[in-house]
């Protein structure tokens, strides 16, 4: 039943990813929520997955695409941001109330 | 409803409404970080098929598709970085 829970937990993290990639006004924002989505969903649901298979050779597979997504999606968020930042992107800032100040 | 038809459901769900960003986003960066979302999904779908429906040859079609969004990532980035090195 532990195993759901991670499943659930994982299938929860990808619904606020999903919602971030929609709602956030900026490229850096966006990966932000994008590399979060990633790493915390996929490594908890697939952390499920394992655990519901139990102790096997395919549950060892299933832990050496763990090991890859773990790796290589920081590099993905690192090459997409390098990328945009070369090219001249500005963050994105509030505009400031002109009365207020 | 099965656990395997509510977790491949949500998955599908969600890489839909990224699908979103593809089509309308303002510049290249934003399509690709959906795209990248759309692949780590499409990875979690099929270890969720080889795992409920007894499939042991999708954890192999995974893996070759982790490897070659990957390097795919990668590579338009630095295509869209400029034409310098």
């Amino acid at each position: 039943m532990i195993a759901y829970l991670f499943i659930f937990l994982g299938l929860v993290f990808m619904f606020f990813g999903t919602l971030g990639i929609i709602r956030f006004p900026d490229i850096y924002t966006r990966l932000q929520a994008s590399s979060k989505c990633d790493a915390a969903g996929a490594v908890a649901l697939l952390i499920g997955l394992m655990m519901r298979e139990g102790l096997n050779s395919f549950s060892l597979r299933i832990l050496i695409i763990l090991i890859f997504l773990l790796l290589t999606n920081p590099v993905a968020t690192h090459a997409i941001a390098r990328s945009a930042a070369i090219r001249g992107i500005k963050p994105w800032v509030k505009k400031k109330n002109v009365k207020g100040e | 409803m099965t656990a395997a038809t509510i977790i491949i459901t949500v998955l599908g769900v969600t890489a839909s409404l990224a699908l979103y960003r593809v089509i309308f986003g303002p510049t290249s960066w934003d399509r690709l970080i959906a795209v990248n979302l759309i692949s780590s999904k499409v990875i979690m779908i099929m270890v969720a098929a080889a795992v409920f429906f007894e499939r042991r040859i999708y954890l192999d079609v995974a893996l070759v598709y982790a490897i070659i969004g990957f390097v795919s990532i990668i590579a338009i980035s630095k295509f869209l970085e400029g034409e310098d090195r």
